[in-house]
């Protein structure tokens, strides 16, 4: 175990494969420009490169060495990079296996960053997950710990099928434990990041430390909730959830998302339709206010969910328990 | 660098693949009156660019790659892929090329080295160079074949790849076909080259690469001009971009009426739409297919009887891959839900 910052973890991830599988590439915009790039010096200018601003052609070309039988993985930075190149992503790197019956494979990473609400105003804060995670093809992972983003990268590498990576970037400089060696945390597994009887809370990325925070607040006042990270939202975890809620039988979702746009509205349909019976309160999500994301502190802080609003969703829920 | 002209044996081939083609659509063609309903949504036909396909492909070795676009069928019978799977396929039928999950847009056969084809243009440009990338490294020689229409290069695609490809020497060919409409617009009304009369091959000087200008109704012409490109690519110079000009000789595509059954081709949209039967009967009497057969008649490299029978085996051969694909069940309904994931 090594105590790294979340980011030095993701890179540990793609060293591994890199290193263990030449077919593994990674390159995208402003990055190894000198030979001293600890990319460039350690696999070489054939597999990290340096590539101009077009994220079109650069996850394009990556569907097509994927096709070649190479394992790329894109430095896209912000997950917003994505949008400018939505096609590549959403209607051509999940459909090829797909249209052809099987005859091809198309295993590549689009590594991005998302959520950075930090003053990065409207075009470069938002949590676009649930964009991705209805789109059969594509699978999509939400790391929220520096040892999960390792392993999740590493795995995300070895699988077969277009991945969107997304990591917080307000996680980015967190530090936690990483195992050393090869680490794989496997998909479709949710995480139990707090065990608890009395709520369960279901958050990604980000809002994982929120949910933790608002859990030992409500600890002081006799409230154990259970705090679950899905990790991957495609696929996802439904068993684990519906077993704690079947345990707990109230459910906080929280997202960074707008109302209409999270991954928080797909898991309230799915517990609903498939757990109904175990609720004994409704549903309460937890989601950023409908607008686009405001520059000015205060009103960003206003915007996106936070420990306050977390411990009122939990209060509203168990309201009438007792 | 000058290209070596195809031998006799080549020459023959060049014709026979252009005939397969041709036999193909033509039966494709006729499905959508003698099997109404069998073929479902949009497929487009490549009568009028066969020449330009397989001059291109002549020059396909083991461990290339050709990638394309919706428009198809003519690449995978040059290389060497079955007309029954390929048109069970177009069919939506079990044996199909892809099981029935791509249809006629999406024909792939990678045993032969065709990749995959976008239906969104210019889209599959990108993956193109991805896939000379992989070849790079490989470091065997080997290239990879791009083939889209004029139109795709108004598509941000085309220039973003266009620009990596040169940069990174990628060992690609940009195989343009200039059909001279974009569905129902022409070249010079969505294009500043054109508009401006010059070549859409200009675009290459944007991108330090060669571009050329060829004849795309001409088989010889379209070898020799893709064959420089090939050597250039081959040696790790880097990519060309070959305008090819052609005529579609059909219609876009097959006429869409939803809902309902597609019943047919319309005419073409320089008839329907601007009224220039002129324009597409000089296209008709300059179709390639018939050009290249008188073409090898008078050079004495096929004569007339041998010509004869080509054509009535290629008919059969096309009228076996109707009669396969009728017959060929429809897939499992659960297996719509293969091959989502690998």
């Amino acid at each position: 175990m090594a105590q790294l910052p979340f980011i030095a973890a993701i890179d540990a991830g793609i060293h591994q494969e890199m290193r263990r599988d030449s077919r593994v590439l990674y390159f995208g915009q402003n990055m190894a420009t000198t030979e001293n790039h600890e990319f460039v010096a350690a696999y070489g200018h054939d597999r990290v490169r340096v590539t101009p601003i077009s994220e079109t052609a650069e996850i394009g070309m990556a569907i097509g060495a994927a096709m070649a039988g190479l394992r790329p993985v894109v430095e896209l930075y912000m997950a917003e990079f994505m949008l400018v190149a939505m096609d590549q992503v959403v209607n051509e790197a999940p459909r090829f296996r797909y249209m052809s019956g099987g005859q091809v494979k198309v295993p590549l990473v689009l590594k991005a960053g998302f959520g950075f609400a930090c003053g990065w105003a409207g075009q470069h804060t938002g949590s676009l997950t649930a964009m991705f995670m209805g789109v059969p093809g594509l699978k999509v992972v939400v790391p929220s710990t520096a040892a999960d983003a390792k392993g999740l990268m590493a795995t995300a590498i070895r699988d077969d099928n277009p991945v969107v990576f997304l990591h917080h970037y307000l996680l980015t400089l967190e530090p936690g434990e990483v195992p050393d060696g090869e680490h794989l945390v496997p998909f479709g597994k949710a995480e139990v990041r707090r065990a608890g009887g009395d709520v369960t809370i279901v958050a990604t990325g980000w809002m994982v430390p929120r949910s933790l925070a608002a859990a030992e607040k409500l600890a002081k006042e006799g409230i154990q909730a259970e705090v679950i990270d899905p990790r991957t939202v495609a696929p996802l975890d439904l068993a684990t959830i519906l077993k704690s809620v079947a345990k707990t039988g109230h459910l906080v979702l929280v997202d960074q998302a707008p109302r209409h746009a999270t991954v928080a509205g797909i898991i309230a349909g799915d517990v609903a339709e498939h757990g109904f019976s175990s609720l004994k309160a409704p549903i309460v999500q937890v989601t950023a206010r409908d607008t686009t994301v405001p520059y000015s502190e205060p009103l960003e802080a206003y915007v996106i969910p936070d420990e306050e609003r977390i411990v009122a969703a939990v209060r509203k829920s168990l309201q009438g328990r007792r | 660098m000058s290209v070596q002209a195809p031998t006799v044996e080549r020459q023959i081939w060049i014709y026979t693949q252009m005939l397969r083609i041709r036999e193909f659509e033509e039966r494709v063609k006729r499905t959508f009156t003698e099997h109404p309903g069998v073929i479902r949504g949009h497929t487009h036909l490549a009568d009028g660019a066969e020449a330009s396909i397989v001059g291109s492909l002549c020059h396909f070795r083991d461990g290339d790659a050709a990638l394309a676009t919706y428009r198809c069928h003519g690449y995978p019978l040059a290389l060497g892929s079955d007309p029954k799977a390929m048109m069970a396929e177009i069919y939506g039928r079990v044996d199909g090329l892809c099981k029935g999950l791509g249809g006629s847009m999406h024909l792939t056969d990678v045993k032969r080295g065709f990749l995959g084809t976008s239906g969104i243009v210019g889209a599959g440009i990108p993956h193109a160079a991805g896939a000379a990338w992989a070849a790079q490294i490989r470091k065997k020689g080997e290239i990879v074949y791009c083939f889209f229409g004029d139109g795709a290069s108004k598509q941000g695609a085309f220039h973003e790849t266009l620009n990596i490809a040169s940069l990174w020497k990628l060992p690609v060919l940009f195989l343009m076909e200039n059909n001279g409409y974009n569905v129902v617009t022409t070249t010079e009304q969505e294009d500043a080259n054109a508009a401006n009369g010059e070549p859409l091959a200009v675009k290459s000087k944007a991108y330090s690469m060669p571009g050329v200008t060829v004849d795309g109704t001409d088989p010889q012409a379209v070898y020799a001009a893709v064959g420089t490109a090939v050597e250039r690519a081959r040696s790790g110079a880097g990519p060309t971009l070959v305008e090819s000009k052609v005529y579609r000789l059909s219609a876009h595509g097959n006429i869409i009426a939803p809902p309902g059954v597609p019943l047919h081709y319309p005419e073409h949209e320089a008839i329907t739409v601007f009224g220039k039967r002129e324009e597409y009967e000089a296209a008709l009497r300059g179709d390639p297919v018939p050009r290249f057969r008188a073409t090898l008649v008078k050079s004495g490299v096929l004569n007339a009887a041998k010509a004869d029978e080509l054509s009535v085996q290629v008919a059969q051969e096309m009228e076996a891959a109707v009669a396969f694909a009728v017959k060929s069940p429809f897939p499992k309904l659960e297996s719509a839900l293969d091959n989502v994931y690998a």
